[in-house]
């Protein structure tokens, strides 16, 4: 038996600092680091949107749009608005929650897969925008994004990016088990598995649902403008449909529901194509296969399946 | 002033008149028993009352306000609570969590200190959470606790709901067949809950085919048939109206008069 006093919430976030602290020990070089950089940025995203599928079983096919409106707002804050870097970070995660409740205040109305399509259809126009103002946003061949400096201290090296977006993605789990422990919390829960009786429970189905997809957001906002500021260049590619696909995928083969599956889901789909080249090439055809094969997997009931988050059941 | 009032319900879905000039009222701590045939109209009754559909037709007070056409969660927040006949239970979520969900109108609710865990906010949860425990062992189902509801017999999901419609502390409880699918023994579990409940001051209006059950705990009785109002009053008037027994064919008919006797 555990004791007391270390919760589930606890071990998790206790855990997960302990991995960073073990692997900055062993990693031998500059390579790993810039690897599992990426694994933290790619597993926030994955812990957003986990909140929003996982807890609440709602779906976004666009969750990518966030991510690049975190991404291309550190890279047009300083050039088009004078703007520093943080603050132009800070101004991609408001973006990001105003469109989320923009796009989902009518549509989280509607029962049925509404905020699929409809978050389907503004990670494309997202894409669109970012690949099409060329003027400004540099168009398909992508962006500089200047270097970040902190009171003086000018931040570089895998090293330095793999402790800041680590701590980041520790912080990002902590607030989602936060969240999950919370009457909030138990509000989506609930209702993913019956509206009807969450409405007669007292709860505003339709507020809660668009807390989560804001909150859902923000993260991925926050991602991608860690992800911009550790390249130090960004192109429409982080706000594309493949993307999109890939954070879902993270989110459904690291165990839906689960915080910690997340950022297993995110290690998993940001490691494999490094280490076998050859996803480079069949990176859809992969994707696709991962997907089919886990919703045959979870399908068999191993893992909350698939199936029962996709098709909310009817009252 | 009656704790909740139903006046000239009514409501057709395409051609079938479901519900025709439906009116009743039940005071408070009063067992309020709605019955008929299948098919009747009781469930779509409780549906309009509880916000989950919608008619032109009729009004529904509760004490005494206008609450027609509000949507669920606000009438909740006015004091009405209620259970399904088809079982609507979070099946993901233990039996202490369903009903932690019920507590949700008592809690104070606050995302911004939720995402931090602010101290209150783990403190509220360890109350809600004793809460909830109480009313499991009120219910019977102190040791399912921390059991998935996914797990549970029907008879102990029946209970459940009961538990996490009264951790709102409603002023007005719909109960849709609680009974049903349940063994003797649980019945008469149900039956002794109805009673505390109403008590208390709650009121309860009960949906239920097990005559005895609603012969027994009912101080007044709505018949409804084919969506209208058949009979209404003290059970020993309703189970000897000869209507009644008509509609029922014998079968409840006959159960009644053998409650009776
Ligand atoms: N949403 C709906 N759409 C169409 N018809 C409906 C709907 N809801 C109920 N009905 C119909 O209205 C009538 C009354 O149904 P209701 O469920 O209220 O009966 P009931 O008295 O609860 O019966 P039971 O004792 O079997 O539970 C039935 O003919 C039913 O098929
Ligand atoms: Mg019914």
């Amino acid at each position: 038996m555990a004791p007391a006093w270390l919760t589930p919430r606890r071990a998790t976030v206790a855990g997960l600092a302990l991995l960073l602290a073990a692997l900055w020990l062993v990693f031998p070089s500059g390579f790993y680091f810039r690897i599992a950089t990426l694994v933290w940025i790619s597993a926030l995203a994955a812990v957003g949107l986990n909140l929003l599928m996982g807890l609440a079983g709602q779906v976004s096919l666009g969750h990518a749009g966030f991510v690049g409106i975190g991404a291309y707002a550190v890279a047009l804050g300083p050039r088009h608005l004078g703007l520093d870097l943080l603050p132009s970070l800070g101004l991609g995660l408001v973006l990001a929650g105003l469109l989320a409740l923009l796009v989902g205040r009518p549509i989280l109305r509607l029962r049925g897969h509404y905020l699929a399509v409809a978050t389907l259809g503004l990670g494309i126009l997202v894409w669109l925008v970012l690949n099409s103002e060329v003027a400004i946003t540099g168009g398909p061949d992508g962006i500089q994004v200047q270097r970040l400096v902190l009171v003086g201290w000018r931040v570089a090296g895998a090293e330095t990016w793999y402790w800041i977006t680590g701590l980041a993605l520790v912080l990002g789990v902590l607030v989602a088990l936060n969240l999950e422990e919370s009457p909030t919390g138990r509000a989506l829960r609930a209702l993913h598995d019956s509206e009807v009786a969450a409405a007669v429970a007292g709860i505003d189905v339709a507020r809660a649902k668009l807390a989560v997809f804001v909150i859902a957001a923000v993260y991925a906002a926050l991602a991608g403008g860690l992800l911009a500021l550790f390249n130090r260049f960004v192109t429409p590619q982080a706000a594309d449909f493949l993307h999109s696909i890939e954070l879902v995928t993270m989110v459904v083969i690291g165990g839906m529901g689960s915080s910690l599956g997340a950022v297993v889901g995110a290690a998993v789909l940001t490691i494999l194509p490094q280490a076998l080249t050859v996803f480079h090439d069949y990176e859809h055809a992969v994707l696709g296969l991962t997907i089919i094969l886990f919703m045959i997997f979870l399908r068999q009931g191993i893992v909350p399946s698939l199936a029962a988050l996709l098709a909310r059941r009817a009252p | 002033m009656s704790a909740i009032a139903a006046e000239g319900i009514g409501i057709s879905f395409g051609g079938l008149r479901a519900l025709d000039g439906v009116s009743f009222a039940a005071e408070p701590g009063e067992v309020f028993s709605i019955i008929g045939p299948n098919g009747a109209g009781k469930t779509t009754l409780f549906n309009i009352i509880s916000g989950l559909y919608r008619t032109g037709e009729g009004r529904v007070r509760l004490a005494g306000e206008d609450v027609t056409g509000l949507p669920p969660h606000l009438l909740a927040a006015r004091g009405l609570s209620r259970t399904f006949q088809n079982l609507q239970v979070f099946f993901r979520m233990t039996a202490e969590e369903n009903v932690m969900v019920g507590r949700h109108l008592r809690e104070r609710q606050g995302l911004l200190a939720a995402l931090l865990h602010l101290p209150w906010v783990a403190r509220q949860n360890r109350a809600t959470r004793d809460r909830a425990r109480e009313l499991l062992a009120f219910v019977g189902l102190a040791e399912r606790a921390r059991d998935p509801a996914g797990s549970l017999p029907y008879g102990a999901l029946k209970r459940l709901e009961i538990a996490r419609a009264l951790a709102a502390e409603p002023r007005v409880l719909l109960l849709d067949e609680p009974a049903a699918g349940c063994n003797p023994v649980e019945t008469e579990e149900i039956d002794r809950l109805i009673a505390a409940i109403a008590e208390r001051g709650t009121t309860v209006v009960l949906v239920e085919h097990d005559m005895k059950l609603v012969m027994r705990i009912s101080h007044r009785i709505l018949v409804l048939n084919h969506g209208r109002m058949l009979a209404q009053g003290r059970p020993a008037e309703v189970r000897t109206n000869p209507e009644v027994i008509a509609a029922y064919l014998g079968r409840h008919g006959a159960e009644a008069a053998h409650a009776a006797g």
